[in-house]
């Protein structure tokens, strides 16, 4: 069986999610020899410009060479998968589109701000056709194995979509609204396994929405415990600001 | 007379993306540059409206290989803004996190980013064939570096439960012993380090420069606290930070340059070891003589080897915070709920707070400025990849010259590796790296 030829590419991005893949210890011997990486400049320093089998797209579009660089990714690739926050939803980069462009490169780098390109954060999505997510920051391992699965058999793989509080009770942690903090699993994508909350932490919606959130639900739990709508929807933009894009698209 | 035309585009085995330019016309080098292409993130622009308690988990976003360290500096910055002292227990468990990482990533760039040049292979991936062990060592160590984060404080890559204040969970009694029991058997897998790190060859060279890091009048070897100190005798609070970084911008990079007393300083692994080898733990000084590294060591590829002198000083050190841990117990009523701030838990006022911390690859800065309820209202990072570009760029303009004998081949590979033996991180600096040979 010839391996199918795999390549990681990074766009605007901390580089977590490829690091992620590092941190798998000895179990990536056993993934290297199912897939062949034929680029990975993390970590390698061949490179490679034929066709591939699958892109593995870390990070989001925010400059316009970022556009014309994922385009002729996608032209030249089988499969695109999206993998992580930045790249499946805009994650952390779109917080910059809460504010006026010209405005925040003058911020950070004076006078000279022009020479500093870039554009309204968008994910891979909102750039080109995606077959495969994986959502999280950072990505969580076992649910990327599962999708390697998927993508290796020709299988489709579904992001789970109902909310982080499933996975939270199985793992039986006490509601962060039952200690009056205002947590955004209830309308957040599971598939993390409630990986924040298990640590004693919120979920801050890094996996995105889900498509059909129970809004009376979670507005009759945010009156329950007295946390304004306002506070959440503030800590949704922290990961979910390029989310308008998709709905000005629909509309 | 000779030319030389270098154009790396998106150097491989380094976080992030930049490019190295070098053109030499007639013998003569015209362009020497270290290009940071990397995408502008604008971290300090987009921080401005959020709460002081969320800065450390958006700011540990600017990088994956030192969250640690970013929510580190980012907690210090946040509880200095608002007039916080952590308690002891704290600083211990956060001294002990920021040695897991220094000791992951510098396991990271030993092995896997830097080892394939000194073995002659493009990556660590034609080692699976030929060095199996080798490559399943470094896997080991690092994943064992993981799974200590992992149990401490959720996760490696982007910390969950350290925040402003301290720990939302602190590890059980049977945490502790399952940590020590990783960092006991890491031992063996260190000394197979050492004895390979005896083998390698690593290239000569010297350029003698001005090194910074943290300094202190303790005992210790300072990694998290501590004044700004340079070999050339500098010394300034943290509070003073910008008086050590000077940055200014350049054209051919998205990351900003920094000097001190001289034209350019170096920070990370080497400028710590020389400034305070004194102070490493005995085992590390062990290995320092081992392998001939003392200070005052002006050879940048050997950056790589005070790596490997501060990887041994990390993994002892731990132990022993664990061990004393061990001991006097740990004190559970300090856990501390995450999001109680919005009801006021820890008291706030309107403040400037800096955070300094020592961090893989030098020292990085963060500073916050906020209002009465906790709202960023300014922030500024100085990352260390950006501290060091300026330095980096001087090494090359000396080793140019000084290797044109060489093939193409042999002076690119050998400005790669200048490069990559200070550990570059873009992303970091996204305010970073392109090489570019133009006219041979």
């Amino acid at each position: 069986m010839t391996r199918p030829k795999v390549a990681f590419f990074d766009f605007t991005c901390c580089e977590g999610c490829q690091l992620q893949v590092a941190n798998m210890g000895e179990a990536l011997v056993d993934v290297l020899n199912l897939i062949e990486v034929v680029e990975f400049r993390e970590a390698m320093s061949e490179k490679y410009d034929g066709e591939l089998d699958l892109a593995i797209i870390e990070g989001s579009i925010t400059t316009p060479h970022d556009v014309e660089r994922i385009k002729k990714i996608r032209a030249r690739s089988k499969a695109v998968l999206a993998y992580g926050s930045c790249a499946t939803i805009g994650g952390v980069n779109g917080m910059k589109n809460a504010f006026d462009l010209n405005d925040i490169r003058k911020y950070v780098y004076g006078k000279d701000y022009e020479k500093f390109d870039t554009q309204e954060t968008r994910a891979v999505h909102q750039v080109i056709k995606v077959d495969y997510f994986v959502n999280g920051c950072p990505v969580y391992i076992p649910e990327f194995v599962t999708v390697l699965k998927a993508v290796l058999a020709g299988l489709p793989y579904a992001v789970p979509d109902h909310a982080a509080c499933l996975e939270c009770k199985l793992n039986e942690n006490v509601c962060m609204y039952d200690k009056g903090i205002g947590c955004l699993g209830p309308v957040t994508k599971a598939g993390c396994n409630s990986w924040c909350i298990n640590n004693g932490n919120i979920c801050y919606g890094c996996r995105g929405m889900v498509t059909n959130p129970a809004v009376n639900g979670a507005r009759d739990v945010l009156t329950k415990y007295n946390i304004p709508m306002d506070m959440i929807v503030n800590k949704m933009n922290m990961y979910n600001k390029c989310r308008e894009i998709d709905q000005n698209a629909k509309r | 007379m000779r030319n030389v035309k270098v154009n790396v585009e998106y150097l491989t085995r380094v976080e992030g993306h930049g490019n190295i330019v070098v053109n030499v016309k007639d013998g003569k080098l015209e362009t020497c540059e270290l290009r940071i292409v990397e995408s502008p993130r604008f971290f300090e622009g987009m921080l401005r409206g959020r709460s002081i308690f969320e800065a450390q988990h958006i700011t540990s976003r600017i990088c994956g290989i030192c969250a640690c360290g970013h929510s580190l500096a980012s907690i210090q910055a946040a509880e200095d803004a608002i007039g916080f002292t952590p308690s002891l227990q704290t600083i211990k468990l956060r001294k002990f996190l920021l040695h897991m990482e220094n000791l992951d990533s510098h396991v990271l760039h030993i092995y896997l980013l830097v080892a394939p040049d000194l073995l002659g292979v493009k990556s660590f991936v034609p080692l699976i064939g030929s060095h199996e062990q080798v490559v399943r060592r470094a896997l080991r160590m690092k994943k064992t570096c993981n799974d200590i984060c992992d149990i401490l404080v959720g996760r490696h890559v982007h910390p969950i439960s350290s925040i402003v204040g301290g720990f939302t969970k602190l590890p059980k009694e049977k945490d502790i012993d399952a940590m020590l029991d990783h960092l006991y058997k890491m031992r063996a897998d260190m000394n197979e380090t050492v004895a390979l790190a005896a083998t390698l060859k690593f290239p000569q060279f010297e350029r003698d420069t001005e090194y910074v890091g943290l300094v202190s009048d303790d005992a210790e070897y300072p990694m998290l606290s501590g004044d700004i100190g340079s070999t050339d005798g500098v010394r300034l609070k943290k509070v003073d930070y910008k008086k050590a970084t000077n940055e200014f911008i350049v054209p051919h990079s998205s990351a900003k340059h920094s000097k001190l007393g001289r034209g350019s300083f170096m920070v990370g692994a080497l400028a710590r070891f020389n400034l305070n080898s004194a102070k490493l733990h005995p085992k590390a000084k062990e290995i320092a003589a081992a392998i001939g590294l003392k200070p005052k060591c002006t050879n940048p590829y050997l950056n790589t080897a005070a790596q490997l002198v501060e990887s041994v000083h990390s993994l002892e050190d731990s132990i022993s915070i664990l061990e004393d841990l061990k001991r006097t117990g740990v004190n559970y009523h300090e856990e501390i709920i995450v999001g109680l701030n919005e009801k006021g838990t820890i008291p706030v006022k309107a403040g400037n707070g800096v955070g300094a911390v020592e961090v893989p690859r030098g020292i990085l800065y963060h500073n916050y400025e906020v209002d009465d309820k906790g709202i960023i209202v300014n922030a500024n990072c100085i990352i260390p990849t950006g501290q060091n570009l300026n330095n980096i760029e001087q090494d090359m303009k000396k080793l140019v010259p000084e290797i044109l004998d060489r093939t193409d081949e042999e002076i690119t590979l050998a400005l790669e590796m200048l490069v990559r033996a200070y550990d570059p991180c873009i992303s970091c600096s996204a305010h970073f790296l392109d090489v570019k040979f133009v006219n041979r």
